[in-house]
């Protein structure tokens, strides 16, 4: 970022969640870069931006679109770079049809099941070039194509034959589809959408290709202001492809930068604590893969271009990994001893089901989803349901005392005598009581050595999970039942201290995989290229490979930056391969010299005859540019010098995604599940492949106009303080930061506070369709009611750090009881981002009373289970199937 | 340098203003705004028996971070200048994570609720991680699917969940991943979802 000319901040309050991290944006503009916040409130970041853009919660497709219809429009794109490195000029399918044909849906839609199928948004295929095998490009059934079952090569597309036209004319080129899509994303419908002024979208536009291009490149920084929707993909998918236009991919300084929350989020998803993926980005094998070959096949196709079509080795050394011997040729390499997925089965649909008791025992680890979580009532409810919880943290955070002082006890709709849950609290280790890496946001591994021993019956989870391990097998050691195989030819076996700590350097040294036959046998692997699929190899997560080559943890390794360059490559380990630009390949021209002086990064030395320079290249080393693609090789082999996307199963950015997505290949807006608004682009209202959950205790209010909405007029949407972590498991209970924000508050304009009638620093009760929290009134400029629609529109912010307990040190209502659970369908996250509400002046009821409120409310609106969960509003909704293209 | 001496008679010279010119500290950081009480304090820092290099555990920008121990105590938690990424600065988290390790209401005691009961009641590590083990393997049996509707292996026990792993190591999430996977317990999610 630092090297960036423009950085775009949007759905992120960089300057007070990532304190530190934002030196590097305020150098960046120290030396010239322009710096734009597009958020709702005005924050400490807008205050040190040189521009702060107020946009509607939710909107920010119509803005991200507007801009590449601005760019496609008045020829600013990159040229070379977008012909050279992108799917521009390849044509898709003659069956495919786009939003804009059928008011808001794409071709494939199945009003039935809600989903697409993604079969006619295919690419087309050269003559004769029909994929073999099990690739069969575009025609899975949405299910198959579900994103949440894809690793980070994407779905595999075959062979990539595809007719091209480098032209970009032909209609269906790729390049035609975006123009059309995007033709009516205008600085006018910016205007209606996101209530944006037109000086502000032009000032927005020009400052962003006026820093794109050879010489400058611009950087987009997000948060979960942008993941916490029900497209919340697709926001980051726009913002990918106007970077992709725009030639800000892969170039220092460029970029779609994600701003994580929590010191090794990018690490739980890499070695992920997710029920779709394994270590690495391969998914969780479905029902439909009963054999090694048939998930393999499924994920990756060997004739695919690039790295991903290694897949078989990633797979084969991970389960050589876990089970050792009893992984070999015959037993398909413990294929068998892996659980299979069936759908969903994200943290929301296991609360839902803990309801229907169908969980009987709960772990949580550092998690607090009585205050965390959306749909905070939902959450303690499931846990009443439950026969046993485990809760492991450093405080007694309110998951581990709902039974006894949550607000359902308060409402009367618990009793504790009445709850049979048992409950275990089992105390942690913090940070510096244990040995181990994180993964921050950057992808970069960094050591920790323990500092001291943690104190009374404190554990780390490495220890905890270790011992709990060994105890589970042994209570299995006579067990003659196959289904107990798994756990009992487990490798776990790992060496501990004289406290019975494990060696948390052996468990990495487990990821980073070792040769375990020939001359190399017992020595690390170090890069992912050496996996093999014949069982010589192992390794518990191939983007880690290479962490701990040589027998050395690269992620301690610790040359201050006092004696590195800016690139610092000696501190810390970035996966892959200590690259810390993926896809630099593309910070050179198609011929491998640096687009410009400026921003040379890594460039093709013909001297040498490999590509070098101030990065690890994210290439094969020595492939030149100009080497055509040998399509028949497949894999790395099969990539052309000109092909830097080496992960993608074509070598290239995809700017229209024939697979992958299952909510549409192109972004589209849509909005929220709860919107005042109607969406001005099409009678199609909201995503209508997100997941809804019409129950009876998931109510959403009505949106746009429709009777009952303006029960709950206003919008709200929440966010975090610099002073707090989370839900407050972390921060809540230490002094210094409970005093420096002791208190829930909300933020409301003065327009607003007026309307209502509310006292500044006097309280407040928030009213959703789920719940009635209070709050203190902050009036405060910050937040701009925004004209929408020709409509007034009123914004409410909202900290979600609090909840309702006695044991911290500072304690309020929980924010996320407020909101309901509606999903993006490709990686089901909540929308928490926007909801509607009512908000009045004083304190929320107390006891039954309250539980009233809520249900006066609801009455009032007239919201059932169906209310907001028609998933089809436009035309396809009387005439039911017939939407259902070709 | 010091201006104790005069300090005890009245002097303009004392004044603060005049002070921290004088002492060539105009912004009043430093030599102009001590006491003999706090020359006479030695940093925390100076007196530990060793410096530990640690990462700052909230957010995700990683900063670097010095643990100072004296007699096996978390005296201090400072930025670490030597990193590239924070250059050795810490934001108030980062700067109180001292109390997340000596906070008074930590706590370090395992804690049991019993069905029904009213509060909770000590339990011994031991036992209680022997009790959590039956638990697992009792709900692991009462919902296993061995198989779908048709027939599919399916293998995997529905009884089962856990949350969590966002603040956790990478060698802690890929243990748990590895157990909850090979027992077939696979509703496994984390923050990464929220
Ligand atoms: S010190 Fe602040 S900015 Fe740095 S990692 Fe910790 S929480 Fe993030």
């Amino acid at each position: 970022m630092a090297n960036a000319d423009c950085i775009v901040i949007q759905g992120s309050n960089m300057a007070e969640c990532h304190p530190v991290g934002y030196q590097w944006v305020t150098e960046a503009r120290a030396r010239g870069a322009k710096v734009i916040h597009v958020d709702p409130r005005f924050t400490r970041t807008s205050a040190v931006a040189d521009k702060h853009v107020p946009i509607r919660a939710g909107s920010d497709v119509v803005l991200l679109g507007a801009l590449i219809n601005y760019v496609i429009s008045n020829e600013l794109w990159f040229k070379e770079y977008v012909l050279a490195y992108t799917n521009a000029a390849t044509l898709v399918g003659e069956d495919f049809r786009d939003t804009e044909d059928l008011d808001g849906l794409f071709s494939g839609y199945d009003p039935g099941t809600g989903q697409y199928d993604l079969t006619s948004w295919a690419y087309e295929r050269k003559e004769g070039a029909e994929a073999t095998g099990g690739y069969e490009h575009g025609a899975d059934t949405a299910a198959r194509a579900a994103g949440h079952q894809y690793g980070s090569g994407g779905p595999p597309i075959g062979n990539p034959r595809f007719e091209q036209d480098r032209t970009l004319e032909h209609p269906r080129s790729v390049f035609q589809i975006l123009k059309r899509h995007y033709a009516r994303y205008t600085p006018e419908m910016v205007r209606e959408a996101c209530g944006i002024s037109p000086e502000d979208f032009d000032y927005l536009a020009r400052t962003i290709t006026e820093n794109s291009g050879r010489d400058r490149t611009t950087c987009f920084a997000y948060a979960v202001g942008w993941t916490q929707h029900t497209l919340g993909a697709q926001f980051i998918r726009t913002a990918a492809i106007l970077q992709l236009l725009l030639g800000n991919v892969g170039r220092p300084g460029g970029g779609v930068m994600a701003l994580r929350g929590h010191a090794s989020i990018q690490g739980s998803t890499d070695i992920p604590t997710l029920f779709n993926l394994l270590p690495g980005y391969l998914p969780m094998p479905n029902a439909g893969m009963e054999t090694l070959q048939q998930y393999l096949d499924a994920i990756a196709s060997p004739t695919q271009k690039g790295y991903w079509a290694a897949a078989d080795t990633y797979t084969i050394s991970l389960l050589k990994a876990w089970w050792g011997d009893a992984a070999n040729e015959d037993s398909e390499w413990g294929y068998q001893y892996l659980p299979r997925i069936t759908g969903a089965h994200g943290t929301y649909e296991t609360v839902m089901s803990m309801l229907d008791d169908e969980v009987e025992g709960y772990f949580l680890f550092g998690q607090n989803p009585a205050v965390g979580s959306a749909h905070g009532r939902m959450q303690r409810l499931g846990m009443s349901h439950l026969k046993w919880l485990v809760v492991r943290d450093l405080n007694l955070i309110e998951s581990a005392t709902w039974w006894k002082d949550g607000p359902e006890i308060a409402s009367g709709e618990l009793k504790t005598e009445d709850i049979a849950t048992e409950v275990f609290f089992l105390p942690a280790a913090t940070h510096v009581e244990k040995a181990g890496s994180f993964t921050q946001t950057q992808r970069m591994l960094q050591w920790r050595h323990q500092a001291v021993r943690p104190p009374g019956d404190c554990q780390s989870e490495l220890e905890f999970f270790y011992e709990l391990g060994k105890r589970i097998r042994a209570k299995l050691a006579d067990s003659t039942d196959e289904r107990d195989r798994p756990l009992l030819d487990l490798t776990w076996d790992y060496p501990v201290d004289e406290h019975g700590e494990p060696d948390a350097e052996a468990v990495l040294a487990e990821i980073n995989g070792r040769h375990l036959t020939g001359p190399q046998a017992g020595r690390p692997l170090s890069s992912y290229t050496e996996m093999r699929a014949d069982g010589s190899t192992s390794g518990g997560c191939w983007i880690y490979t290479g962490v701990y080559a040589d027998g050395i943890n690269h992620a301690a390794d610790r040359k201050p930056q006092q004696e590195q360059g800016l690139v610092a490559p000696e501190w810390g380990w970035v996966w892959p391969s200590n690259r810390r630009i993926l896809y630099n390949r593309a910070s050179a021209d198609p011929d491998g010299k640096p687009w410009s002086e400026r921003k040379k990064y890594i460039w093709w030395d013909p001297e040498q005859n490999r590509w070098t320079g101030d990065d690890v290249p994210d290439f094969p080393v020595d492939l030149a540019p100009g080497t055509p693609s040998d399509l028949d090789a497949g894999g790395a082999a099969a990539l052309a010098g000109d092909d830097p996307f080496i992960m993608q199963s074509d070598g290239k950015g995809w700017l229209f995604a024939p697979k992958g997505m299952v909510d549409g290949p192109l972004p589209t807006h849509y909005e929220p599940q709860e919107s005042p608004v109607a969406n001005p682009l099409y009678r199609q209202q909201q995503n209508p492949a997100r997941l809804t959950y019409p129950r009876a205790d998931n109510l959403s209010a009505p949106s746009a106009g429709e009777p009952g909405s303006e029960v709950y007029p206003y919008v709200f949407t929440t966010y975090r303080l610099t002073e707090h972590h989370t839900a407050g498991g972390m921060s809540r209970w230490l002094p210094y930061l409970s005093e420096l924000q002791p208190e829930l508050f909300c933020e409301v304009s003065p327009e607003l506070a007026a309307e209502r009638g509310l006292e500044p620093y006097g309280w407040a009760t928030i009213i959703s369709p789920r719940s009635a929290i209070e709050a203190r009134v902050l009036v405060t400029e910050r937040v701009k009611p925004l004209v929408v629609s020709g409509r007034t529109f009123h914004q409410i912010g909202l900290p979600y750090h609090w909840g309702v307990g006695q044991d911290a040190v500072v304690s309020g209502d929980a924010v996320n009881d407020l909101l309901g659970v509606t999903l993006d369908p490709n990686v089901q996250i909540q929308e928490s981002k926007a909801g509607s509400c009512d908000i009045i002046p004083g304190r929320r009821p107390r006891g039954a009373a309250l539980l009233s409120l809520i249900a006066e409310y609801q009455t009032r609106a007239g919201v059932t289970p169906e209310t907001g969960n028609q998933k089809l509003t436009g035309p396809g909704r009387a005439s039911g199937h017939e939407t259902k293209e070709n | 340098m010091g201006y104790g001496g005069r300090m005890s008679r009245f002097s303009f010279l004392g004044w603060p203003v005049v002070r921290q010119f004088r002492s060539g500290d105009p912004l009043g950081r430093g030599e102009a705004v001590t006491s003999p009480r706090t020359r006479a304090i030695t940093p925390r820092t100076t007196t530990a028996d060793r410096v530990v290099q640690s990462v700052c555990p909230y957010c995700a920008v990683g900063c670097g971070q010095r643990v100072f121990v004296k007699d096996e105590k978390v005296v201090q938690i400072e930025g670490d200048p030597d990193s590239p990424i924070s250059r050795g600065r810490l934001c108030p988290k980062g700067s109180a994570s001292e109390q997340l390790v000596n906070a008074p209401g930590r706590q370090t005691k395992v804690l049991y609720r019993a069905p029904y009961a009213k509060d909770w009641q000590q339990l011994d590590l031991d036992t209680a991680i022997e009790m959590v083990a039956d638990r697992f393997l009792e709900a692991r049996r009462n919902k296993w699917q061995q198989t779908d509707g048709q027939g599919r292996p399916l293998r995997r026990t529905m009884g089962i969940a856990g949350l969590g792993g966002a603040t956790l190591d990478n060698e802690e999430n890929y243990l748990i991943k590895k157990l909850f996977t090979a027992a077939g317990a696979i509703q496994l999610e984390n923050q990464a979802r929220i």
